[in-house]
C-alpha cells in the first residue's frame, strides 16, 4: 500500500460515451495508483464528469475497458462500483437530512447487536473515531439537515472510509468551500493518500491541483490529452493543453456600431451568489459573461431578470431603474431571458409550438381578455418562419422538436416581444453543430438590428467568436473585462480560474 | 470570497438555530401532553364526570383504535407515501370477523386475529404492489383501493348487521374488560406503540423507511431497496388496519357496511398533529399515538361540555393546520441561516 506499488488500482482505457447525438466522451483514459492524488482538469464540457460517472457506475461506457487491479470489470450500477471499493464524493453530496450524521455514515451497514438490532452506541463511537482519524470535529448525533457543504462532504468521506474504499473520487469538491474548509479538505486528502488510497481530484482551480496532486491528466473535448507528473508541469503548460484547440469558423459575427447604453448594472450584490458586479451592455452589442460553472453568471442573469432579488446595487434599463425581484417589471422594461435549462424553464413542454411562441406575447393575441387561436397561430407562424423553425405542425407539442429547434422556439417567444435586451444563458448547449451556427447567426443579426445581447457561455470559442466585449466572473466577482481585440483563450481561462494577471 | 473572520459567527448562528429546532421537535411531544392536560382540566371544570373512571376508559379504548391505525400510517407517511385505505380495510376486516363468528361461533381467538391480519396484509400488499410496480402515487392508489374495498364490503354486507348477541363473550370481553383500570384495548395500544417506537429506532429496515422519505433518490444511490421497503410499509399498514378491525368489532360489538368510514382522515390528522412530517423522513410512532389520544380526547371533551360535534370537527381541522403551521414555522426559521451557510461559499 505504498507509492512504490507500480500497478494501477483502477484504470480506464479508451472509454467512449454518447448521449444521443452528443459525444460526451470520445477517448477517456485514466490510471489511478494507490497512495497518489491524481488531478483531472479540463474546460467545462471536456468530459470530466462523464468519466467520473463511469467510475461511479452511473453511466456505462459505450466502448473501452475498465480494469480493476488489472482485471476487466463492468459496473452496471452505483452499488457495484461501491462494492469494488470506489467512493465518489460529489460536489453537492446527497445525505439524508432527517437522519443523524452517524446514521448517514452507516446507512445500510449499521453495526448490529443481538436480534439484528442497530448498535447505536457503537455506531456513534465509530463515527467519532472516523472523524478523529480525519482530524475534524463533528457531532455524530446531530441531524444532517443544515450541515454546510463542507461538513456534508466530510460525512461522505467518512462513509467512504467505512466501506474501506480504496479509490476516492472527488468531483470538484472545493467549488463550494471557503478557504479554511479547502485547507481542511486538503489535510484530509493528504491523510487518505498517506493511508494508501488512490484519490482522483477533479478541479477547475489549477493552484489546488499544483498544491495537492502528484500526477495530472488533462482532458479536452472528451479526449485524454496527456498525463504527466506534476514536476514536469507549469500552470501555462496546463492551460495551453486545456484550451488549445482549433477555432471553429462557425461564428458569423457581423460588425456593429455599439449605440446607447441599454443595460447598466452597478455594484450588484446578492449575498452568497455574487458581489459588486458592474458592467454595461449597449445596443447592437453582444457582451459575453464568461467564467466557470458556479462563478455566478447565471445568478447575475436571474437577478437582472428579477427571478432572484438582489441585496445591493442597481439595474437600469435605458436609464430607468428596475425594482428588484420582479420579472414582470423586467419584461415590461424590454428584457427577454433565454434560460440555460430550456426544458424546465424556457418552455412548457406539453404545450403546442404556437402556444409556446405566443406565451410571452399574450397581449398581442388577446382581445378583451380572450386569447384568439387565429391570432396566436398567425403570430407563431410569422416568427417560426423568420427563425426558420423546422416543425411538422405548429399544433404539435413542443417536445416533438429537436433541441436546436426547441431553442429557436424559446428565442421566437422573446423576439416576439421585440426586446431591447436579450439575455441568453448557454444558448447552444446540447444543440447540433448546424443549428448552433444558425443560433449564432440569429444572435448576430439581432445585435446588428440594435438589440443589446448579454450572452452567458461556457464555450470559449463561442465567447471569442461572438462577443464584442467579455466580462469574466470568478467566484461571484468581475475578474476582468476584455475588449474583443484583446481577448484570447489563455487570458480568459486565467481570469476564470482566478489567476491574477502579472507577467503573462 | 468569505473572510475568515465571518466563519465563527455563522457557525454559531447555525448551531443555535439548530438547537432551537431540536428543542421544538422535542417540545412537540411535550406540547401534546400539555395540550392534553389543558383539555382534560377545562372539561373537568365544566363537568366533573369527565374524569370519571368510565369516561377515561371510554377515551382510552376509543383512542386506542386510532392510535393503532396511526402506527401503520406513520410508517407509510415516513416513507413519503400515504395510505388512505385503512378505514376501508378496518371495515372489511371487522365485517369478516363478525361473519366468521356467525358461521363458526366456536372458532379460536388466534384464528380470528390471524384472519383479520391476513385480510389487512393482502389489502396492504395490493396497495404496495401498485405503488411500487406501477409507480403510481400512493395518494391516488389508496384513494382507489379505499373505494374498491369499501365497495366489496358494501356488496358483501348489503344491509346486514352483525351484533353483540352473535359474538361470543370471550371476544366481546376484549372491548370492555380492564386490567388495573385500563381497558384491554388501551394496553394493547400502549404495548404496540412502545414496541413500534423501539423497532422504528433499532432496525435497519426501519431506518431505511426514514432514509427513503428523507431523500428517495439518495436512498437508491445508497443501495437501499426502495421498492421492497415501500411495499413492506404498505403491508404493515394494511395488516395493522386488519387486526385493528377485529379489535374495533370487539369494542363496538356490532358491524355493518359502513364501519370505519372516514377513519383515514382522523388517523392522518393524528399523525400530523403528532409531529410526523407529511413529506416523510421524520416523526415518531409515539408522537402519532399521542396525537391520536389528543384528538380523541378533544372530541369527547366537546361532547361532554355540550358543543356540537360539527364544532369538534372544525377544531380537529384547526389543530391540524396549527400543527402544519408550526412545522412550517420551524423550517422558515431555519431557512435563512441555512441559506447563508450554504451560499456563503458559492
Amino acid at each position: 500500500m505504498t507509492t512504490t506499488d507500480p500497478a494501477p488500482v483502477i484504470s480506464l482505457e479508451h472509454a467512449e460515451k454518447s448521449f444521443g447525438a452528443v459525444h460526451a466522451l470520445a477517448d477517456g483514459d485514466i490510471e489511478l495508483f494507490g497512495g497518489e492524488v491524481h488531478g483531472l482538469v479540463g474546460e467545462n464540457g471536456a468530459g470530466k464528469s462523464t468519466l467520473v460517472k463511469i467510475l461511479a457506475g452511473v453511466h456505462r461506457p459505450d466502448s473501452g475497458r475498465l480494469l480493476l487491479d488489472g482485471e476487466e470489470a463492468i459496473f452496471d450500477n452505483a452499488k457495484q462500483s461501491q462494492a469494488a471499493g470506489i467512493a465518489i464524493i460529489f460536489q453537492e453530496p446527497t445525505l439524508f437530512p432527517d437522519l443523524t450524521v452517524a446514521e448517514n455514515i452507516f446507512v445500510g451497514v449499521q453495526p448490529l447487536k443481538r436480534f439484528r438490532r442497530i448498535d447505536g452506541r457503537r455506531m456513534r463511537r465509530e463515527a467519532s473515531t472516523l472523524f478523529e482519524q480525519l482530524g475534524v470535529r463533528l457531532d455524530p448525533d446531530r441531524l444532517a439537515r443544515g450541515l454546510s457543504i463542507a461538513d456534508q462532504q466530510l460525512v461522505e468521506i467518512a462513509k467512504a472510509l467505512t466501506t474501506n474504499a480504496r479509490v476516492i473520487v472527488m468531483d470538484e469538491p472545493t467549488a463550494a468551500l471557503t478557504t479554511n474548509e479547502v485547507q481542511r479538505l486538503f489535510r484530509i486528502v493528504e491523510t487518505l493518500r498517506a493511508r494508501g488510497n488512490a484519490v482522483l481530484f477533479v478541479s477547475h482551480r489549477l493552484e489546488e491541483i499544483f498544491e495537492l496532486c502528484q500526477r495530472v491528466t488533462v482532458m479536452r473535448d472528451g479526449r485524454h490529452v496527456w498525463t504527466k507528473p506534476i514536476g514536469e508541469l507549469t500552470v501555462p503548460s496546463v492551460i495551453r493543453a486545456m484550451v488549445g484547440r482549433d477555432m471553429d469558423a462557425l461564428f458569423p459575427k457581423l460588425p456593429t456600431e455599439p449605440g446607447r447604453v441599454v443595460l447598466q448594472i452597478e455594484r450588484l450584490t446578492r449575498e452568497g451568489d455574487f458581489t459588486d458586479v458592474s458592467f454595461v451592455v449597449r445596443s447592437g452589442e453582444i457582451v459575453a459573461l464568461a467564467g466557470l460553472v458556479g462563478a455566478g453568471r447565471t445568478e447575475v442573469a436571474r437577478a437582472i431578470f428579477g427571478i432572484d432579488r438582489w441585496d445591493a446595487g442597481s439595474v437600469e434599463i435605458e436609464g430607468r431603474r428596475l425594482p428588484p425581484g420582479s420579472p414582470s417589471a423586467a419584461m415590461a422594461a424590454g428584457i427577454g431571458l433565454v434560460p440555460e435549462d430550456r426544458r424546465q424553464q424556457g418552455l412548457v413542454m406539453d404545450f403546442s409550438i404556437e402556444r409556446n411562441i405566443a406565451l410571452a406575447s399574450l397581449d398581442t393575441v388577446r382581445r378583451g381578455g380572450m386569447i384568439f387561436r387565429g391570432a396566436e397561430r398567425a403570430f407563431a407562424r410569422d416568427w417560426a418562419l423568420r427563425l426558420q423553425l423546422k416543425y411538422a405542425r405548429l399544433t404539435n407539442p413542443v417536445w416533438t422538436l429537436s433541441g436546436g429547434n426547441q431553442q429557436k422556439t424559446v428565442l421566437a417567444k422573446w423576439l416576439g416581444r421585440k426586446p431591447k435586451l436579450l439575455i441568453v444563458d448557454e444558448p447552444t448547449r446540447g444543440i447540433d453543430v448546424g443549428t448552433k451556427a444558425e443560433v449564432h447567426r440569429l444572435l448576430s443579426e439581432l445585435a446588428a438590428q440594435g438589440v443589446a445581447v448579454l450572452m452567458i457561455s461556457s464555450e470559449l470559442p463561442e465567447v471569442l467568436g461572438m462577443a464584442d466585449r467579455i466580462v469574466v466572473l470568478f467566484e461571484g466577482r468581475v475578474m476582468r473585462e476584455f475588449a474583443r481585440a484583446d481577448a484570447d483563450e489563455d487570458a480568459i481561462m486565467r481570469a476564470a480560474t482566478g489567476l491574477v494577471e502579472d507577467a503573462a | 470570497m468569505t473572510s475568515l473572520a465571518e466563519e465563527p459567527a455563522v457557525v454559531d448562528r447555525r448551531s443555535s438555530s439548530h438547537a432551537f429546532a431540536e428543542f421544538l421537535a422535542r417540545f412537540r411531544e411535550l406540547g401534546i401532553v400539555l395540550a392534553l392536560v389543558i383539555v382534560v382540566g377545562a372539561a373537568t371544570l365544566d363537568n366533573h364526570l369527565f374524569l370519571s373512571a368510565a369516561n377515561i376508559q371510554q377515551i382510552l379504548a376509543g383512542s386506542a383504535i386510532i392510535a393503532l391505525l396511526a402506527i401503520g400510517e406513520t410508517i407509510v407517511i415516513i416513507t413519503r407515501n400515504v395510505d388512505l385505505s385503512i378505514g376501508s380495510i378496518l371495515g372489511i376486516s371487522a365485517y369478516a370477523t363478525g361473519v366468521l363468528y356467525v358461521h363458526h361461533p366456536n372458532v379460536a381467538l388466534p384464528v380470528v386475529f390471524l384472519l383479520a391480519f391476513a385480510i389487512g396484509a393482502v389489502c396492504g400488499a395490493m396497495n404496495g404492489l401498485i405503488v411500487t410496480v406501477a409507480r403510481v402515487p400512493s395518494l391516488v392508489v389508496t384513494l382507489g383501493t379505499l373505494y374498491i374495498i369499501r365497495g366489496i364490503d358494501g356488496a358483501w354486507a348489503g344491509g346486514n348487521q352483525v351484533n353483540a348477541s352473535m359474538l361470543p363473550d370471550s371476544f366481546n370481553k376484549i372491548g370492555y374488560a380492564t386490567v388495573l383500570g385500563i381497558p384491554y384495548l388501551g394496553w394493547i395500544a400502549i404495548i404496540a406503540v412502545a414496541l413500534a417506537t423501539y423497532a422504528m429506532r433499532s432496525f435497519r429496515t426501519a431506518r431505511d423507511f426514514y432514509a427513503i422519505g428523507s431523500d428517495p433518490a439518495a436512498a437508491r444511490l445508497a443501495g437501499i431497496p426502495v421498492g421492497s421497503r415501500v411495499f413492506l410499509a404498505f403491508v404493515l399498514s394494511g395488516a395493522i388496519a386488519g387486526v385493528t378491525g377485529a379489535l374495533w368489532l370487539s369494542l363496538y360489538a356490532s358491524v355493518d357496511a359502513i364501519a370505519g368510514v372516514g377513519y383515514e382522515f382522523q388517523v392522518i390528522a393524528a399523525v400530523v398533529v403528532g409531529g410526523v412530517a407529511i413529506f416523510g423522513g421524520s416523526g415518531t410512532v409515539l408522537g402519532a399515538a399521542l396525537g391520536a389520544l389528543l384528538l380523541y380526547t378533544i372530541n369527547t371533551a366537546l361532547v361532554v361540555v355540550n358543543v356540537s360535534s360539527f364544532w369538534s370537527m372544525a377544531l380537529s381541522g384547526a389543530l391540524l393546520l396549527a400543527a402544519i403551521a408550526f412545522d412550517r414555522l420551524i423550517a422558515l426559521r431555519l431557512a435563512p441561516a441555512m441559506r447563508t451557510r450554504r451560499t456563503a461559499r458559492g
